[in-house]
């Protein structure tokens, strides 16, 4: 075990570990124990106050915004995939009229805050007579912003594989499209998939967003539950357990994304590294989409 | 254009508030990060596994629960009154904080272990291997993904204006709400959003030159 930032410690720096072990468990402890009775002392852990989870109608109802939460999540994630890609081939497109506004459309969609493309879309768009349900607001913002997201992740995957394999692409005439398609994207998607996925992490939080623009989602029944003045204002406790539905929620797309990046880093070098073990094809492996040399002149020549 | 000259103290407030919570919850994720990225690659076992469980609760707590559990939640511990501000500013710093550890984290783990290693052996102490061989290593491979952070940071005080802070974000609500203020919630959105944008290209353009003028040579 040896580590840039220590040697393997001796008896002293034992010594010395052991205290700052002691020094961090007590200082960890008095702040819990200073929230938790801050938390006794205003009464957080009365009965009155947890009592409202205890109705099955309040569970319907958690489950009717946790609905709305994942229908929001889930078609701005299928969507902002789509337009990832769309947005990276356009970035890298040989034609200038092609390349220039999607690169600033894209640049912009990402200088630009969530919320405040939310807002624009809800409270703007009135102005010049377009109204649309919150529910819109909050994917299109989504899909805007996380499309360009992953599109700067596709094109920096792209342009990342060595020179050589666009060039192999070319020799074995394929066009343009045919290296996008057959050569460089499934290469690409391979290596940016933890990030793709680690994105989604960041779209399931920004779906949160939406409560500031009224979309019935988690957050905004939290709220809501918090003015149940016959529970006493349950507000930090709405706010522990929807808080926990979250963190569920992104904790499993965060392992999944771990996951992704632990069985790629246990393969013999992707960019560049001649493969000396093949890895066996697994269902989902864009080699089964690439088909042999003759399947892809095949189609080539359809 | 009356929607700026004819709300003039607004924007003036409001680009004050929103660079206000940037700045301070800027120095809060910088100090509160830095405890933690050392917390999580320090020798000790018990440290790296509070630094690792504070990192992944609040990373997969979206930022928008974070300010409702400050700035909603805090007044109800019937602790002394803060202002939505401070508590805002509270709020994205712990929330930006993990960001700025694991960017830290990443940073260490870019230096090679044998540079440390040729450095002991040269038989430099401890703070001479840090402060001449590691860091200076580990700090230009931080820089610009720690510009990233505070860009996302710069975006991320628009939420403030969800829980009362007359901010950026804010400002379409304080126009549209006081009586005989010149401009649609169209307009306001729209010079919002551009000023939001020439920040982080600003911000942007310092990440491409700093990029540039530190790149390490390996």
């Amino acid at each position: 075990m040896t580590s840039v930032l220590y040697d393997v410690p001796g008896p002293k720096a034992i010594a010395r570990n052991r205290i700052l072990a002691v020094v961090t468990v007590v200082v960890v402890a008095a702040v819990v124990a200073f929230i938790l009775y801050r938390f006794a002392l205003s009464g957080q852990f009365s009965a009155q106050k947890w009592g409202i989870f205890t109705y099955s109608t309040i569970w319907q109802q958690i489950f009717a915004a946790l609905g709305k939460t994942l229908a929001a999540f889930g078609l701005a994630a299928v969507m902002s995939v789509v337009l990832g890609f769309v947005l990276a081939i356009g970035r890298l497109s040989d034609h200038r009229w092609v390349r220039i506004p999607v690169t600033t459309i894209s640049e912009l969609f990402r200088a630009v805050p969530v919320l405040v493309m939310m807002m624009l879309l809800y409270y703007g768009l009135p102005s010049i007579g377009v109204r649309m349900e919150p529910y819109w607001a909050v994917v299109i913002a989504l899909v805007a912003y996380n499309g360009s997201v992953l599109a700067e992740a596709l094109r920096a995957g792209i342009e990342s594989l060595p020179r050589g394999q666009r060039e192999a692409g070319y020799a074995i005439g394929l066009r343009k499209t045919g290296v996008m398609m057959f050569i460089l994207l499934p290469q690409a998607v391979r290596a940016m998939l933890p990030v793709i996925v680690s994105q989604l992490v960041v779209t399931m939080k920004d779906t949160a967003l939406g409560f500031i623009i009224t979309y019935p989602e988690l957050l905004y029944l939290a709220k809501q539950l918090s003015s149940n003045v016959q529970f006493g204002r349950p507000l930090l406790q709405s706010a522990f357990v929807i808080g926990g539905i979250y963190i569920v929620m992104c904790l499993i797309l965060s392992g999944i994304a771990k996951w992704l990046e632990s069985r790629m880093n246990k393969k013999p070098k992707e960019n560049g590294g001649t493969h000396t073990t093949t890895i066996p094809v697994q269902p989902g492996d864009p080699r089964l989409q690439e088909g042999t040399v003759t399947e892809v002149i095949a189609v080539q020549n359809e | 254009m009356d929607v700026i000259f004819g709300n003039l103290d607004l924007w003036g407030s409001a680009i004050k508030n929103t660079l206000l919570v940037f700045l301070f919850g800027g120095l809060i994720a910088l100090v509160l990060g830095i405890i933690v990225g050392a917390m999580r690659v320090s020798p000790v076992p018990i440290a790296r596994g509070v630094g690792t469980l504070y990192v992944n609760i609040i990373r997969n707590t979206p930022l928008t629960l974070v300010f409702f559990f400050f700035v909603l939640g805090y007044p109800a511990l019937g602790m002394p009154k803060m202002s939505p501000l401070v508590l805002g500013v509270l709020a994205i710093g712990i929330y930006t904080a993990t960001y700025v550890a694991e960017v830290l984290r990443a940073g260490i783990n870019t230096v090679p272990v044998g540079q440390a290693e040729a450095a002991r052996a040269l038989g430099l102490p401890f703070g001479q291997v840090m402060g001449l061989v590691v860091l200076p290593q580990a700090f230009r491979s931080v820089v610009p993904p720690m510009m990233s952070v505070f860009i996302a940071l710069l975006k991320n005080t628009t939420v403030a204006a969800g829980f009362s802070v007359a901010e950026l974000g804010a400002l379409r609500a304080t126009v549209n709400d006081a009586a005989g203020r010149p401009g649609s919630p169209m307009e306001v959105l729209l010079w919002v959003a551009a000023v939001f944008v020439v920040l982080v290209l600003l911000l942007s353009l310092l990440q491409n030159r700093i990029e540039k003028k530190w790149r390490i040579v390996r």
